[in-house]
């Protein structure tokens, strides 16, 4: 009996609709409510949101295919001005309506053009009778064009008098996306995340031909207890199962154990998958570099990963110049005297620590501080004698490049520039010994 | 190149300063149109040999990458369906690049890379640096540009292409690419069959398209997530891969993206060779070798070496510093029209003007040789041109031969040398060679304590060396080492005959067997101390005198062949040793100058009355010299009406001592002026900036009276 039910369409449709979209029958009907008929107006616009990866752009996507409803599927980031957003609309209106691709150049640099072209392609598609689709995926970005691009597309059905609903993707919630001068309310709708009996049933749908359903669920099962705490991302955990199924078959290729044998496959595959979470999961080696090393049956220590490789050669002044931005990013400038003059006299010990400055300096971070002190450091740490060359200097604007000193205030460049250290104390003792 | 030859200009002037004997230019007495050939053949040889070194030292790496890429996409040739591959999420290839900090030599491999690729894999690569692309927009338009236009190079298309591939510019997305990557890949699939043919041997079908980011520690974290997350979602239709340039650590990468971004990458990891063995490379092929005449003296090397060792790990800049000492060396020794190699010397020592033998004679080198000489050919040299001639050929030609022995013999001591503990001679075989260019190493007492300590090795270690001695003299093509090699076999087969006879005596082995434990500096001392000892008590066994026989033969060698430099005859031919212009020219320090410029400006304007005694401040200076030695005396702020009538007291002093009575405390106008006009071009050279903490004060920005 299919959860789904409309009117409008044909139940086969939604028949196949619903085994397409495990976990989100609620959503989908609740959609198909609002869309209504095909001729019948539908809300202006909806506002989809929900955490990365719980379907939003799948459900939508094969919402509007298996039903073949008229729809424009633009992504955002892709975009990145509004012009070419407004010309990929466009476009994509055109070339699904006469068939052939891009039969001329669209020219679209403002909403005003936009509106008229868009009529004119409308009515060229002979669809008046049927709502389009218009579904802007990370729209989280629109808020970063124009201001008057996100009101508009709120209301373009209004503006343009004709069937339109635009749909709204995005991971944020709506209220960080309301302009100040107020708009038109989207009706907002929440996607949640997929629960682990969720995510079980989907990563269990598509098992490998040559193994049975329940084989490949049990496998499921193991990788969701090890992946399942640190990463709920459907699309990587397909990924890691995909990657890590060739080891946990083997057992039973070898014919060493049969597919029954769950607890047999489980010791052989979980020191794996661990392994897995700490490589190949945090994109330590790649995932072909992972592949290479199962086929192989290498241990992965063998392989150092990106972190391993955190020790960088420095010529012998630049790493004083780094220390010296180091001890000048973290000591307060009082304590300067004290630590780098060779007669410093007597420290007044009442006094001295200040109530705020009980707290580490690593806690509140490095402190801006101009280039006359970082000299003045670098000078006295050094054993012999540094002259000011043209390459010092330049050593220290090769830092920043690096990103090993951040400059402070871009405006003071000439007379008084100030950087941050930005390295860590560890990579400090690295270089310092 | 960053040197630019004006070979005209240049050489005229020297000329022309030089020939002032004959004020006549066309006479060109000290051949300088000859060294400027010379200097440039010269440094044509140097160019593309380093060419080459470099070339060999970047394969490995390249070829790691060009294997990386051809596998990086094969899926899409193949475009299987097997259940994996559609489970797989498609992630871009991603090659880290670590390159180490010396960002000036990164270029050269990146054209390596990009000619290797083009040869073998793609002819799509685009390269992007950070400060091209603040914006995705902006990266985006690099990109399709960089993308389109080559191939409008490689395939060369007709001009009709040509416009539609401009008015396209506009439109700079991602489906744009697409489309155009199609209409490419469809193109190259319906040439003729002799041309397709002709690329298909080189590329596939369907080549990836390479993207560089050349420093990817620069790019802002927005624009390569942007970037990663488009070029993601069309992975399916354009084979993408990329390609970041880091200069410092692999981890900048998870600095820069989040995992939701770097979880669409497949990152590997390809390690360049580090700078210093570079250099290394670089300087046993450039200088110890007796390939190229001209030779670098003690000094200048040790310049050109703590350039990169202090401040900039750069390869190219060391050859860029030695390509300027030998433009430099070329342009201001007369002589050096005789730095040429060996086939070619009789004849320019035989074309030698009057005033080059006059040179020759004026060397200090070639001094103190003459005066070793008994007086008939003391006069016959200074007098004789022809006869100079003659001697001349003679003392370059024995220079050539002190020049293969002397490489020869210094890889030899540098086997020893490199294996002791603690290194008293330097690890590097750069350094042994600037120990012995500077003075007589057998004298110096890290050389003592070598020899010390390799009278302390173990047999089987001092039989490894003698055989690598052996091999390196072999090699070499110095005439006179066979009786040398002759004699190191003979102490090899004795120490072969010896471990057969301690095979019978057992007993006396046994110091022997505890020396070859030992290899720390401590326990040699000990054994050392020990070996004094028992010295005094027994005998030496027989591996002891051969050991020592050994060592002192290494050393007769070097005593015989490691001479200095410098004490040979007619070695400033060859040899450049200006440090001082050199590092004028290569480790300039503005801030000295500049203070020097405003303290001492006789120093510059050479004009006599300018000269000061002592610290004093003359009036006759100019105006701004005189406010920055003033402002030398102040504090942190300074007080702009105090400074005012300082200046005006020292301006007046000497003007006019009457006016001063007349208006104690009224300041000129003119002079009020002149002392405006000197702070502000002292604000614009960064030494004072207006303070707001006081009014009517400015604030130092340097420190000291310096």
């Amino acid at each position: 009996m299919p959860n789904l039910d409309h009117p409008a369409y044909p139940a086969a449709d939604l028949l196949h609709l619903e085994s397409l979209v495990p976990c989100r029958e609620s959503q989908v009907s609740m959609l198909l409510s609002i869309f209504g008929e095909r001729q019948q107006f539908s809300f202006p616009s909806i506002f989809i949101y929900g955490h990365t990866s719980s379907g939003k752009t799948y459900v939508m996507q094969t919402l509007l295919t298996t039903l073949q409803l008229p729809h424009v599927f633009v992504n955002c980031v892709e975009c990145f001005t509004s012009r070419l957003l407004l010309e990929e609309i466009l476009i994509q209106l055109q070339s699904s309506s006469s068939g052939t691709d891009q039969a001329c150049p669209v020219h679209c640099d403002t909403l005003n053009d936009f509106v008229r072209l868009f009529k004119q392609a409308v009515a060229t598609r002979e669809l008046q009778d049927q709502t389009l689709y218009i579904v802007l995926d990370r729209a989280e970005q629109l808020r970063e064009m124009e201001a008057n691009i996100l009101p508009a597309f709120l209301r373009l059905q209004e503006l343009t008098d004709r069937n339109v609903t635009v749909v709204l993707l995005s991971e944020i919630v709506w209220e960080l996306f309301r302009p100040n001068v107020g708009c038109f309310e989207p009706f907002t709708m929440y996607f949640p995340d997929y629960s682990i009996g969720h995510l079980q049933k989907i990563l269990s749908q598509n098992h490998p031909p040559e193994y049975s359903a329940d084989f490949y669920s049990a496998y499921i099962n193991i990788l969701l207890g090890v992946f399942y705490m640190v990463c709920r991302d459907l699309k990587e955990l397909q990924h890691l199962a995909a990657l890590n199924f060739a080891k946990y078959c083997e057992p039973v290729v070898r014919g060493e154990a049969n597919e029954r044998d769950t607890r047999k496959l489980w010791k052989n595959i979980e020191p794996h998958l661990k392994k897995a979470m700490q490589t190949v999961y945090l994109r330590e080696i790649s995932s072909t570099q992972w592949e290479r090393l199962q086929q192989d049956g290498e241990e992965p220590g063998q392989l150092k990963g990106l972190s391993a490789h955190t020790h960088v050669e420095l010529p012998y002044y630049s790493k004083f110049l780094l220390i010296a931005a180091y001890l000048a990013s973290y000591n307060p400038v009082r304590t300067d005297k004290r630590f780098f003059l060779k007669h410093h006299g007597k420290i007044r010990k009442t006094n001295f620590m200040k109530k705020h400055e009980k707290t580490s300096n690593h806690l509140l971070g490095p402190k801006p501080f101009p280039l006359d002190r970082l000299l003045a450091i670098l000078y006295s740490i050094v054993d012999n004698r540094v002259a000011p060359t043209a390459n010092i200097f330049s050593q220290i604007t090769s830092l920043v490049t690096l990103q090993l000193l951040s400059m402070v205030g871009q405006n003071d460049q000439l007379d008084g520039p100030r950087y941050k250290c930005t390295v860590s104390l560890d990579f400090i003792r690295a270089i310092a010994r | 190149g960053c040197f630019i030859f004006k070979p005209n200009t240049k050489k005229r002037r020297s000329s022309e300063k030089t020939a002032h004997d004959f004020g006549i230019r066309s006479d060109d007495s000290e051949d300088t149109e000859l060294r400027f050939v010379t200097c440039q053949s010269l440094w044509n040889q140097i160019k593309s040999e380093t060419e080459q070194i470099q070339e060999d030292l970047n394969k490995q790496l390249l070829d790691n990458l060009v294997g990386f890429l051809s596998q990086s996409h094969s899926e899409f040739q193949e475009k299987t369906t097997e259940w994996t591959c559609r489970m797989k999420f498609r992630e871009i290839p991603a090659a880290a690049l670590v390159l180490g900090v010396n960002v000036t030599d990164h270029d050269l491999t990146f054209r390596g890379l990009s000619d290797v690729l083009q040869d073998n894999i793609t002819p799509y690569i685009a390269l992007l640096e950070a400060k091209d692309c603040p914006g995705i927009k902006n990266l985006m338009q690099k990109l399709v540009g960089q993308l389109m236009n080559c191939d409008v190079d490689v395939d060369s298309l007709e001009d009709e292409d040509y416009v539609h591939v401009s008015q396209n510019r506009i439109r700079c997305s991602m489906s744009s690419l697409i489309s155009w990557y199609e209409n490419v890949t469809k193109k190259t699939d319906s040439e003729t069959p002799s041309k397709k043919r002709n690329s298909s041997s080189r590329h596939w079908q369907f080549p990836p398209v390479v993207v560089i980011f050349k420093d990817m520690e620069s790019f802002t974290t927005k624009v390569l997530q942007d970037f990663i997350v488009i070029s993601s979602q069309h992975i399916h239709e354009l084979p993408l891969v990329l390609i970041f340039g880091i200069a410092t650590s692999p981890m900048i990468i998870h600095r820069l993206l989040p995992h939701s971004v770097s979880s669409l990458l497949g990152i590997e990891l390809f390690q360049s060779l580090s700078c210093k063995e570079h250099l290394s490379t670089i300087i046993d092929k450039l200088l110890l070798t007796s390939q190229f005449p001209f030779k670098l003296g003690e000094k200048v090397l040790q310049v050109l070496i703590n350039i990169f060792l202090y401040h900039d790990f750069s390869v190219q800049n060391f050859i860029k510093g030695f390509q300027l000492c030998v433009v430099e060396h070329f342009y201001s020794q007369p002589l050096s029209v005789l730095c040429c190699q060996l086939v070619d010397i009789k004849k320019r020592v035989y074309s030698l003007s009057h005033d080059q033998c006059e040179n020759i004679r004026r060397l200090p080198s070639f001094r103190r040789y003459v005066e070793k000489q008994e007086s008939g050919k003391q006069i016959a040299l200074l007098t004789d041109d022809s006869f100079l001639k003659e001697e001349t050929e003679k003392l370059l030609e024995d220079l050539h031969v002190y020049h293969e022995n002397y490489v020869s013999i210094l890889r030899c001591l540098h086997v020893f040398t490199s294996s002791l503990p603690k290194y008293p001679l330097g690890k590097q075989i750069r350094e042994l060679h600037c120990a012995c260019l500077e003075n007589r190493v057998w004298e110096t007492e890290e050389y003592e304590s070598s020899l010390q300590l390799a009278r302390m090795l173990n047999k089987t270690d001092l039989v490894t060396m003698l055989q690598q001695c052996v091999e390196i003299l072999m090699s070499s093509s110095g005439k006179e080492f066979d009786k040398t090699v002759e004699k190191l076999k003979e102490f090899l087969t004795q120490f072969q005959n010896l471990e057969e006879a301690s095979q019978e005596r057992d007993v006396s082995v046994s110091s022997q067997k505890e020396l070859q434990k030992k290899t720390d500096l401590y326990h040699l001392q000990k054994t050392l101390l020990e070996l004094k000892e028992s010295r005094r008590s027994k005998k030496l066994t027989k591996f002891e005198i051969l050991r020592f026989e050994v060592v002192d033969y290494i050393d007769s060698l070097v005593r015989k062949y490691l001479v200095p430099a410098d004490d040979r005859t007619l070695h400033e031919i060859v040899y450049f040793n200006t440090a001082t212009v050199l590092r004028g020219h290569l480790n300039a320090a503005p801030r000295t100058a500049l203070h020097t410029a405003l303290n001492n400006p006789h120093w510059y304007l050479k004009n006599q009355a300018l000269k000061c005694d002592g610290g004093g401040i003359s009036n006759k200076a100019p105006d701004i010299c005189i406010v920055y030695k003033l402002h030398l005396e102040c504090g942190r702020l300074i007080n702009l009406v105090d400074w005012l009538e300082a200046f005006s007291t020292v301006v007046m002093a000497a003007e006019d001592p009457n006016a001063d009575a007349a208006s104690p405390d009224q300041v000129d106008d003119i002079i009020h002026a002149r002392f405006i006009r000197a702070v502000s071009e002292l604000e614009l050279l960064g030494f004072i900036k207006p303070s707001k903490q006081k009014t009517d004060h400015v604030a130092r920005l340097t420190w000291g009276g310096c």
